[in-house]
């Protein structure tokens, strides 16, 4: 039996994929999603492939989840971080990237802080890039694990409800979350103090709400992302103490809700912050399901995209 | 395009008939015994074999399918890549007797994919293969199987097509034959 591949040579961004190609990755992801739970989690599909895995930007889940689906899959994996690299010597990222092709690499996977660094670079090399999320942009297989686990708990996507909560303006996870729901056909509306949700976000043709509570009463599924100070030279809100009493959910507002929602975390945690431990800890909770599915959702995307590499 | 009939209804079932007798004749009860059978059409022959063994012992028998897409050696020699079924093993296959069906064995390649499938759900005490149509002299591997439905010669434009009554509409075996002027 055959299936259509996808329609793109890289993945740069939610914004290039099409629903059905989305709809191929989850159906893949199903068989790998049974295969990691076998007693010997490994398949030798990808046997001759070699995947470099290049992180300009921390990061543990993100690449131990890539790094897991790469070995999963038997490819070899080659790994990469800035901070003890000759980046910190002034090498360019073309350098850097063609000096590591020249080993034969037939993959890229890329986290780099400047947004559009994925795409400059699958211009430019001839390997497969996947975007492991670039600056403020786009954090594609984040976006399909979530929506993937969504898809998981409520059986489908469409129609949905949710609400993505928090820093919107710096996280590449809310502007691809938005695409991927969008495309699945769900509702989306963001919530934020108005200093963290960008001007022209409606433009998107997602709801914007300020109140929490609004915002809850009305999703199915709530998205809280982390509040990303590493990424704010000035005072977005007077005080993290501020921003989580009105922003932060906890025990108590989600029992209040008039229906029982999904609660999301695209990790890393600031427990207390944006969520407490309890609600983090709860069975509304399906955080430790997102990171299980981001590995057979990464490898699906690896085994999908390692397809179109020409043997010669 | 000549189309031969290798097996009628009446001769399928005999020649499931056969096949289940001499199931039994190695391994008894089925107590320590398992049937996987490869995805997509190996299953079908499962169903039915356990269907006939269970109402012949008068009691379960375990059965599994097992999809070898991740462990084809054609990955990325084809156009788009193949689309996974479904891999259904809820038992341990540690020390057990496994038989591993398909519907037609033609170059063994499958079969080849089927053994390292299944190796990553244990190590069984032995593997025999069953396949309900045997296409002989064409094996790029070696690879035979232990219990044959039927043997037919044919050539390699030729194409064996194994029908279901509840697929189907009939249950038969088919050869196509491509005539000579295409």
């Amino acid at each position: 039996m055959k299936m259509d591949n996808l329609s793109v040579e890289h993945l740069i961004g939610i914004e290039h994929l099409t629903p059905r190609d989305i709809e191929i990755i989850f159906k893949t992801a199903d068989s790998f999603k049974e295969v990691i739970n076998r007693p010997i989690k490994k398949v030798p599909s990808l046997r001759d492939i070699t995947i470099a895995n290049l992180f300009f930007e921390n990061s543990t889940r993100t690449r131990l989840s890539f790094e897991l689906a790469e070995k999963r899959l038997s490819a070899d994996v080659v790994n990469f971080s800035a901070s003890s690299s000759s980046v910190s010597k002034g090498e360019s990222l073309i350098d850097t990237v063609n000096n590591i092709l020249s080993m034969k690499v037939d993959m890229v996977v890329m986290r780099h802080p400047s947004p559009g660094a994925a795409k400059f670079l699958s211009e430019r090399i001839n390997a497969r890039v996947i975007n492991a999320g670039d600056g403020t942009h786009e954090h594609p297989t984040q976006a399909l694990l979530d929506t993937y686990s969504i898809r998981e708990r409520l059986g489908s996507v469409e129609g949905k409800k949710v609400v993505i909560v928090g820093d919107i303006i710096h996280s590449r996870v809310a502007l691809s979350n938005i695409y991927a729901l969008q495309k699945q056909g769900a509702e989306v509306m963001v919530c934020g103090p108005t200093t963290l949700i960008p001007k022209y976000i409606h433009k998107l043709g997602v709801r914007v709400e300020n109140n929490l509570r609004k915002a809850l009463e009305w999703c199915d599924v709530a998205n809280m992302l982390r509040i990303q100070l590493e990424r704010q030279d000035i005072q977005f809100f007077p005080s993290l103490r501020e921003y989580s009493m009105l922003y932060g959910l906890d025990k108590k507002l989600l029992d209040s809700l008039s229906k029982e929602i999904i609660v999301m975390h695209p990790g890393p945690i600031n427990r207390g912050v944006e969520i407490t431990s309890d609600v983090a800890d709860s069975k509304q909770s399906i955080i430790l399901n997102q990171v299980e599915n981001g590995v057979a959702i990464r490898m699906a995307i690896i085994y999908l995209l390692a397809s179109k590499i020409d043997r010669q | 395009m000549e189309t031969q009939i290798i097996l009628n209804k009446r001769h399928f079932d005999l020649t499931l008939q056969r096949l289940c007798r001499q199931l039994i004749e190695n391994h008894n009860d089925f107590s320590n015994t398992v049937l996987i059978g490869l995805q997509p059409r190996g299953v079908r022959v499962v169903d039915r074999l356990k269907e006939m063994l269970e109402s012949i012992l008068g009691k379960q028998v375990q059965c599994g399918t097992l999809d070898i897409t991740f462990y084809r050696d054609d990955f990325r020699r084809r156009e788009t890549p193949p689309i996974p079924s479904v891999t259904n093993i809820d038992f341990t296959i540690e020390n057990k007797k496994v038989i591993l069906i398909d519907d037609v064995l033609y170059t063994g390649r499958t079969i080849r994919s089927g053994l390292d499938a299944l190796l990553a759900f244990g190590r069984p005490e032995k593997v025999e293969l069953l396949t309900f149509i045997d296409r002989r002299f064409k094996r790029h591997l070696p690879i035979q199987a232990d219990y044959i439905g039927k043997a037919v010669d044919t050539l390699i434009s030729e194409r064996v097509s194994v029908e279901w009554e509840e697929i189907e509409g009939e249950d038969k075996v088919l050869l196509y034959t491509p005539n000579e002027n295409g």
